[in-house]
C-alpha cells in the first residue's frame, strides 16, 4: 500500500470527500423536496475516485465529465452553494439555472462540464487536448466517464484520435459496475475496461477507485505520459454507487448484501482510519472535517434557497454571441408580436401562466392566428408544388382554440412528470 | 475581379483566414494529403502542414465533438464533412453539444467553430448521397446557417463564419463548386450573415430561392419575363439563420405574390417555414396563397430520368408563379 502523503494534504482529501458526499446526501434530501427537478444521479461512494482524480490535476489541467458530477466541480474547487444553486435553477447556479443537476460548468476551475448525452463528452476531451497541444500549452485534459459509456461509438473514435494524435489526455472510466440497471457482464463483452482500448493503441491500467490514495498514484502516472510524453492512457477505477442510478431506481438489479460489502470499503471511513491510526490526523481533525462539510451544506442550501429564478425577458441570453454589429441574430422570427420569454412580464397573466407552464406557443390574446390546414403532400414521384394537387388550401375554421391547443392538463401533466422521473 | 470556380472561392476564404489567424485550422476526412473529396482544400495541405490541415479517421460524432472541444478550448476548428448525408452521424455533437453548450453553460463556453458540409442531388449518387439538409439545421437554435450560391457570396460568407464566435452550418452543393463567378479581387470583405440579396427586380411575384435553387429562381424568372411577361423578383436568402426576413417581406409588400423553391423535402421543409413567417406578418398584402416548390418527398431515386424528376426546375417554378398570378394576368 502506497505511503500517505504529509497531514495537511490527508485533511484536505478527507475534508473534500466529506463535503461531496454531505453535498450529495443533501441534494438527494433536496430532491425528495422538489426543490431540484429533473433527474438527480448521486456519486455517493465514488468520492474517492473523483478526488483523488483533482487532488493530483494542476490548475491549468481541464476536466470534463458525465451528468454524475456535482462532486466533480465541487472537487475542482467549484463553491458548493453554486452547485446547490443550480440544482435549484437559480441565477446563482454554475449555469445560472440553464443546465441543472446534469450539465454543470464551471469555466474559472476549468472544469468542462457536466454532459447528458452518455459517451457525449469523449470527443470534446480530445478536442480540448488537441488545443492544448495546438497552442504548445503542457495542460492536460482529463475525461471521466461511466462503465457503460465504454461501449458507445465515441469511445472507439475517440480512442483512437487521441493515439493517432498523440493527444494529452487522461481517459478515466468510473466503473461502477452498472450501467444504469445493467451490470457490466451483461453491458460489456469485454469486462476488464483497461483492456478495451489496447487495439486502439492506448494502453489501461486497473486501479482500486475507493482507495484515495491509489487514485492519487495511477492518475498522477497517468497525467505524467500525457504530459511528458503526449500518451494518452486508460484507467479504469472500481467504485460504486451507494445509491440508485437516479433518485427514484428501485434497485431491482442488485442485492443489498452487494452494497453492504462495497460499503465496507467505504471511501471516507477507511481513510480516515488509516490516517488516524498512522498518527497523521487526529479523531478531532476528522471530526472537524465532517462538521466543516455540515455546515459548507447547509450554507449552499440557504444561498440556493434565497437565489431568485432567473427572469423570463433572460430566456434568449446567451443562445448566441453577438459578436458581429452588422449582422443580426433574431431568434425567433415568427412575430413582432411578443413570444415566451421576451416581454412576458407585461403580457396578460393568461399568456403567462402558459409560457409558465411550457406552452409550445404561448400565443397572443388576440391576432392572427397559426393556420393548422395547410399541408401539402407530395404527390407522384415529382418535384412539386407543394399544395398544388386540387385540394383547396383553405384555412379551415380553426376549431381548437390556440390557447387550449397550448395548454397542458395541468394535473396530469404534473402526474406524469413526477412518475417519468427515472427514465434515464 | 476575377472569374473563379466556387470550390477555389471557398479555398481562397480559408487560406486567407488561416494566413491571418493562426488559430484557425481545418479538418476532416481526406482533406489533407487527398486534397479533399470535392477538392476544395487542394493545396492547404502543402502551405499550411498537417499541424493545420488534419486529416481525420472516418469519425463523424468525434471529427465534429473535437471541434466542439477545440474550440471551447480557444481555437477556431474549420470542420469538413465529407457530405450534408453523413453529418447525420453527427447530430449529436451538433446538435445536442455544438449548439446547446453556449446556452447550457449560460456563456461561459463558446463554440466559434464552422462545419462545412456539400449537398445536394442531380449527380445519381441515390438515396444515401443525395440530402439536402438546410431545413434540419435552420430549426436548430444556438446554430447559424449559411447557403451560398455563388463564388462570391461564398468567400464572403465563409470569411464570416470563420470570425464568428457561433457554431456555423455551412452548407455547399455539389453541383455548384465547378460554377464560375466574379469574386472581388484581394481579401475581400467577410458578407454579414442574415443579408439577402436581391438578384433580380420585379413587380409581379417575389421568388425566393437558396443554394442551387437561387439559379433555377432566376432561370425562371428570365423564363417568366420573355413568355409570359411577367417580372418576378428574385431574392436569394444567402443565410436562414439569421434570415434576413425584412427584405423578403419588403419586396412580398411590393409584389403581393410569393414563391420559394428548395431543393429539400416539403413537410417541415426551408418552404413550410418562410411561407409561415411571411403568412404571419404580411397576410394583407398577400393577394394569393404562397407557393412553395420543392424536392420530391421521396429518398432520392438513382435513375437519372426519376432523379430529375425529384428535382425542382426551372418549369416548376414558372408554373408556380403563374399560379399565384392566376386571375391578375
Ligand atoms: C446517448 C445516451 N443514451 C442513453 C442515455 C440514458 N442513460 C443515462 S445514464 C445511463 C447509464 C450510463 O452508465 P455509465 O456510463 O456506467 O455511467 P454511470 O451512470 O454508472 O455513472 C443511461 C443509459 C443517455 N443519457 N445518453
Ligand atoms: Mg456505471
Amino acid at each position: 500500500m502506497a505511503d500517505l502523503p504529509d497531514a495537511s494534504t490527508c485533511y484536505e482529501l478527507l475534508a473534500r470527500m466529506a463535503l461531496i458526499r454531505r453535498f450529495e446526501e443533501e441534494a438527494g434530501r433536496q430532491y425528495q423536496r422538489a426543490k431540484a427537478g429533473g433527474f438527480l444521479h448521486l456519486a455517493i461512494g465514488e468520492e474517492a475516485t473523483i478526488v483523488g482524480t483533482t487532488s493530483v490535476m494542476r490548475e491549468e489541467d481541464f476536466l470534463i465529465g458525465t451528468y454524475r458530477t456535482h462532486g466533480h466541480a465541487i472537487a475542482r474547487g467549484t463553491e458548493p452553494k453554486r452547485v446547490m444553486a443550480e440544482l435549484f435553477g437559480r441565477v446563482d447556479g454554475t449555469s445560472g439555472g440553464r443546465g441543472g443537476s446534469m450539465h454543470i460548468f464551471d469555466a474559472e476551475k476549468r472544469f468542462m462540464g457536466g454532459y447528458g448525452i452518455v459517451g457525449g463528452n469523449l470527443p470534446i476531451a480530445a478536442g480540448l487536448a488537441l488545443a492544448s497541444q495546438y497552442k504548445g500549452e503542457d495542460a492536460v485534459t482529463v475525461c471521466m466517464f461511466g462503465d457503460g459509456a465504454s461501449n458507445t461509438g465515441n469511445f472507439g473514435e475517440t480512442m483512437n484520435l487521441a493515439a493517432l494524435w498523440t493527444l494529452p489526455v487522461l481517459f478515466l472510466v468510473e466503473n461502477n459496475l452498472y450501467g444504469m440497471g445493467t451490470s457490466i457482464e451483461r453491458h460489456s463483452a469485454q469486462t476488464d475496461l483497461s483492456k478495451k482500448a489496447e487495439g486502439y493503441g492506448i494502453p489501461g491500467r486497473r486501479i482500486d477507485g475507493m482507495d484515495v490514495i491509489a487514485v492519487r498514484e495511477g492518475v498522477a502516472e497517468g497525467l505524467r505520459l500525457a504530459r511528458e510524453e503526449e500518451r494518452p492512457t486508460l484507467l479504469e477505477a472500481f467504485t460504486y454507487r451507494y445509491r440508485g442510478h437516479s433518485a427514484a431506481d428501485p434497485e431491482v438489479y442488485r442485492e443489498r448484501e452487494e452494497v453492504d460489502e462495497w460499503r465496507q470499503k467505504d471511501p471516507i471511513e477507511t481513510f480516515a482510519k488509516r490516517c488516524v491510526e498512522a498518527g497523521v490526523l487526529g479523531e478531532r481533525e476528522v471530526k472537524q472535517a465532517r462538521e466543516a462539510a455540515d455546515e459548507a451544506v447547509e450554507a449552499a442550501v440557504e444561498f440556493a434557497d434565497d437565489s431568485p429564478e432567473p427572469a423570463l425577458d433572460t430566456m434568449y441570453e446567451n443562445l448566441y454571441a453577438v459578436t458581429d454589429p452588422g449582422g443580426w441574430y433574431a431568434v425567433d422570427e415568427r412575430s413582432p408580436e411578443p413570444h415566451r420569454g421576451e416581454q412576458e412580464e407585461q403580457m396578460p397573466a393568461a399568456a403567462r401562466e402558459l409560457a409558465e407552464a411550457g406552452a409550445a406557443y404561448a400565443g397572443r390574446e388576440e391576432g392572427p392566428r397559426p393556420n393548422p390546414a395547410i399541408q401539402g403532400d407530395a404527390q407522384e414521384g415529382s418535384a412539386h408544388r407543394v399544395g398544388d394537387h386540387g385540394e383547396p388550401v383553405n384555412a379551415e375554421e380553426g376549431e381548437r382554440d390556440e390557447a387550449d391547443a397550448a395548454k397542458p392538463d395541468d394535473e396530469a401533466e404534473a402526474d406524469e412528470v413526477a412518475e417519468a422521473e427515472d427514465a434515464t | 475581379m476575377a472569374e473563379m470556380r466556387m470550390r477555389e472561392a471557398l479555398r481562397d476564404a480559408m487560406a486567407e483566414e488561416m494566413r491571418r489567424d493562426e488559430a484557425v485550422f481545418v479538418m476532416g476526412e481526406d482533406v489533407g494529403v487527398f486534397q479533399g473529396a470535392f477538392k476544395v482544400t487542394e493545396g492547404l495541405l502543402d502551405e499550411f502542414g498537417e499541424r493545420r490541415v488534419r486529416d481525420t479517421p472516418i469519425s463523424e460524432n468525434t471529427i465534429v465533438g473535437a471541434g466542439v472541444g477545440a474550440a471551447m478550448g480557444g481555437l477556431r476548428p474549420i470542420v469538413e464533412l465529407m457530405t450534408v448525408n453523413f453529418s447525420l452521424l453527427a447530430l449529436d455533437q451538433i446538435v445536442n453539444h455544438a449548439a446547446a453548450i453556449p446556452y447550457m453553460f449560460n456563456g461561459q463556453a463558446q463554440v466559434p467553430m464552422v462545419i462545412r458540409m456539400p449537398g445536394g442531388g442531380g449527380h445519381q449518387l441515390g438515396p444515401t448521397h443525395s440530402h439536402s439538409f438546410e431545413a434540419l439545421y435552420l430549426q436548430v437554435p444556438g446554430l447559424l446557417v449559411a447557403c451560398p450560391s455563388t463564388p462570391a457570396d461564398a468567400k464572403a460568407l465563409l470569411k464570416a463564419a470563420i470570425r464568428d464566435d457561433n457554431p456555423v452550418i455551412f452548407i455547399e452543393h455539389e453541383s455548384l463548386y465547378g460554377a464560375k463567378g466574379e469574386v472581388p479581387d484581394g481579401e475581400g470583405e467577410p458578407l454579414h450573415f442574415g443579408e439577402a440579396a436581391v438578384r433580380r427586380e420585379g413587380s409581379d411575384v417575389t421568388i425566393i430561392g437558396l443554394l442551387k435553387m437561387a439559379q433555377v429562381a432566376e432561370e425562371a424568372a428570365q423564363k417568366l419575363a420573355e413568355e409570359h411577361g411577367v417580372q418576378a423578383e428574385v431574392i436569394d436568402p444567402r443565410t436562414l439563420r439569421p434570415l434576413d426576413l425584412d427584405t423578403i417581406l419588403a419586396s412580398v409588400r411590393k409584389t403581393n405574390r410569393a414563391v420559394i423553391v428548395e431543393e429539400g423535402w416539403p413537410h417541415g421543409g426551408v418552404g413550410a417555414n418562410l411561407s409561415t413567417l411571411i403568412t404571419e406578418q404580411a397576410f394583407d398584402d398577400l393577394d394569393a396563397p404562397v407557393q412553395r416548390v420543392t424536392g420530391a418527398d421521396v429518398h432520392m431515386p438513382y435513375s437519372k430520368r426519376l432523379e430529375q424528376a425529384a428535382i425542382p426546375h426551372s418549369e416548376h417554378v414558372v408554373s408556380a408563379a403563374l399560379a399565384t398570378l392566376e386571375g391578375s394576368l
